[in-house]
């Protein structure tokens, strides 16, 4: 399909997604849902580190690393879990799936277009609350020193990456009945741990640090922290001090590359089982 | 000549794990639709209506056999089907409930390409024809059930496709509605060139009245397929009988009478009514003994016309249910 018509789906589909997004009858409901909710249950997390580990108050380094990663595992949390609820609601909630899925386009650009919206809905969650940190909570981040250009290539590289491996779980959810959130709910824990979001991957056993080493998240968060966190010496924190940020930022491209390629294949495979198996227009909800 | 539909030994099961035997939704299908027709499905519940337009539409593959759409394999070459048929299922409201009728309308057309100043005109034309101006910029869930199947019907229309499925389209309509659509899908393929449809239903009626050509369909398999007129030509005048009596027992075992090739009851409170196919007229003696030896009084009797209903009676041995 031309790019053309993939501009247009992706059009299309962010639209609507937007539309979804934003659509509460009250303007202050969808603050409540869309924004303070992540936010909340971020700080949640960060006061419990807070008061677990009182003495890392006193690294500042530490406690920025644990704060930053908390705060952008929020795209994990909520865009990556947001493109499988998608084909949860299209097929269940609106009935609708299968006359997207029967439509010219490609599925796999309609979904990215429908997480869209989630991305910056969940950017405006992490900026309120990487403020509220600097504000409130004593983080310390040197607008000055950040390294804007290294952050953007890392949020755009990113941000594709945690679409698709949401895509790829979306496709495993075409064949699943119910929400299937149990997969989706090991997954996170499992980039929760090995990703290096609140500790160094250091203090994983071998394994589960090879595990870290192979999930692209992990060096996105590793170049984002030194790319917003510069100057403050987290770099030396989450164990792959010994690696530039050009050399994290090329770990970060390869491994994207393998993840893409792996979900594409997942996304064919489970869209095929899902016409054999007739499960396209399946609804659970009754 | 060109098929839009070409449909070789499909066959098509469900289930069948663990030692199951699996369910066949359709068997051995042999099936082709010209170019230009009106294609109609009539079959009772779970005939596999539905399941062959979801095969034909390409939301389900087939287990064997080969189906052609617009003279591409619906397996291999998916992609090519799309951009020229569209689908509607009736009984079903789906659609965004958050978007208007506008809205939802406007997205599909644009996920089919369709340049904006054409689609714009389209929609009004067709939302006046279907009488759903006034809910034009009504969102979804603030408009009648039978309206959103209304702009269900809209949508599989407003992309122009070269053949359009319609599964049940008027279910659980009103007398208006299913004229509005009925009558909207009859000049749709009258006035265009090439424009092919394939509704099922299982109102014989609307088979009757408004199909080229019909396939009876029972239990995954295609029994006659024929125009309305040649269908019926072959269940005779003199054999199609309808009966009111008033209830008795064992109203099945009338069935199995030598002479008589199917029955459909229909239990009102105080009465029944019987349609019968017959071998010919000599067998209604039997039938009268028959319900008189089970305390049955004849209220009336009637020789009737054969309907597509004695067409299925006929192939089947019951009624379309
Ligand atoms: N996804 C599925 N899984 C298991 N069985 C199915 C599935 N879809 C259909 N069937 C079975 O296949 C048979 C044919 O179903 P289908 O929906 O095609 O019937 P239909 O002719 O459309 O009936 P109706 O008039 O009730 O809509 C039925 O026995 C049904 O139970
Ligand atoms: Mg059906």
């Amino acid at each position: 399909m031309a790019v053309r018509e993939h501009l247009r789906t992706l059009k299309y589909a962010t639209w609507l997604g937007w539309q979804i997004e934003s659509n509460w009858t009250k303007p202050w409901l969808f603050v409540a849902y869309s924004i303070a909710k992540p936010i909340s249950a971020t700080l949640i997390l960060v006061l419990m580190y807070l008061v677990i580990f009182s003495s890392s108050l006193t690294r500042p380094d530490i406690y920025a690393f644990m704060f930053s990663g908390n705060a952008f595992y929020m795209y994990v949390a909520q865009v990556l879990f947001g493109i499988v609820m998608v084909i949860h609601e299209d097929r269940e909630h609106y009935q609708t799936l299968k006359q997207i899925y029967i439509a010219p386009i490609s599925f796999y650009v309609y979904i990215l277009g429908r997480a869209v919206p989630k991305i910056v809905i969940t950017t405006i969650a992490i900026l309120i609350t990487l403020a509220f940190g600097v504000l409130v909570l004593g983080l310390e981040i040197d607008l000055a020193a950040v390294n804007w250009g290294l952050l953007a290539l890392a949020m755009i590289v990113g941000l594709i990456c945690i679409c698709m491996i949401g895509i790829a779980l979306a496709g495993v959810s075409f064949l699943t009945a119910k929400h299937g959130m149990g997969i989706n709910e090991g997954i996170a824990g499992m980039f929760y741990l090995f990703c290096g979001v609140v500790f160094p991957i250091t203090v994983l056993p071998q394994w589960g640090q090879a595990v870290g080493l192979g999930i692209p998240i992990t060096y996105w968060l590793e170049i984002v922290r030194r790319a917003v966190l510069s100057g403050s010496g987290v770099e030396n924190i989450g164990g792959l001090q010994s690696y530039s940020e050009a050399e994290i930022f090329l770990f970060l491209l390869v491994s994207c590359a393998i993840f893409f390629v792996i979900s594409l294949a997942i996304f064919r495979y489970a869209d095929r089982l899902a016409r054999k198996k007739g499960k396209l227009d399946m609804t659970t909800s009754y | 000549m060109v098929f839009a539909i070409e449909a070789e030994s499909l066959t098509r099961t469900f289930g069948g794990k663990k030692g199951k035997e699996p369910l066949v939704a359709l068997d051995n299908v042999e099936l082709q639709v010209e170019e230009g027709e009106l294609f109609g499905l009539l079959g009772p519940n779970g005939a596999g209506k539905t399941t062959l337009i979801k095969i034909l539409s390409t939301l389900l593959l087939p287990n064997s056999g080969t189906v052609k759409v617009l003279g591409h394999d619906v397996v291999k070459d998916s992609q090519s089907i799309r951009r020229r048929i569209n689908m509607v299922s009736g009984g079903e409201s789906s659609g965004y409930g958050i978007l208007t009728v506008k809205e939802n309308l406007w997205m599909f057309t644009q996920f089919y390409g369709i340049p904006s100043e054409v689609a714009k005109r389209r929609i009004d034309e067709m939302l006046a024809s279907f009488g759903l101006m006034d809910k034009k910029n009504s969102t979804l869930r603030t408009i009648s059930t039978g309206q959103r199947q209304k702009m269900n019907v809209v949508r599989g229309f407003v992309t122009d496709p070269d053949l359009i499925f319609l599964d049940e389209p008027t279910l659980g309509l009103d007398v208006n509605a299913s004229f509005i659509i009925r009558d909207y899908i009859r000049r749709w393929v009258k006035e265009r060139q090439g424009k092919t449809v394939l509704l099922t239903t299982h109102y014989m009626l609307e088979a009757d009245e408004l199909c080229d050509r019909v396939a009876i369909i029972d239990r995954g398999r295609i029994l006659a397929c024929d125009t309305p007129a040649n269908l019926k030509k072959g269940v005779s005048r003199n054999s199609t009988f309808s009966i009111v009596t008033t209830p008795f027992k064992d109203v099945g075992g009338a069935g199995q009478l030598p002479g008589v090739k199917g029955i459909e009851a229909k239990e009102q409170p105080d009465r029944l009514e019987i349609n019968f196919v017959l071998e010919d007229e000599s067998v209604i003696a039997d039938i009268i003994s028959y319900i008189t030896a089970r305390q049955g009084k004849v209220l009336s009797l009637a020789k009737s016309q054969p309907t597509l209903e004695d067409v299925f009676i006929q192939l089947v041995g019951r009624g379309l249910g």
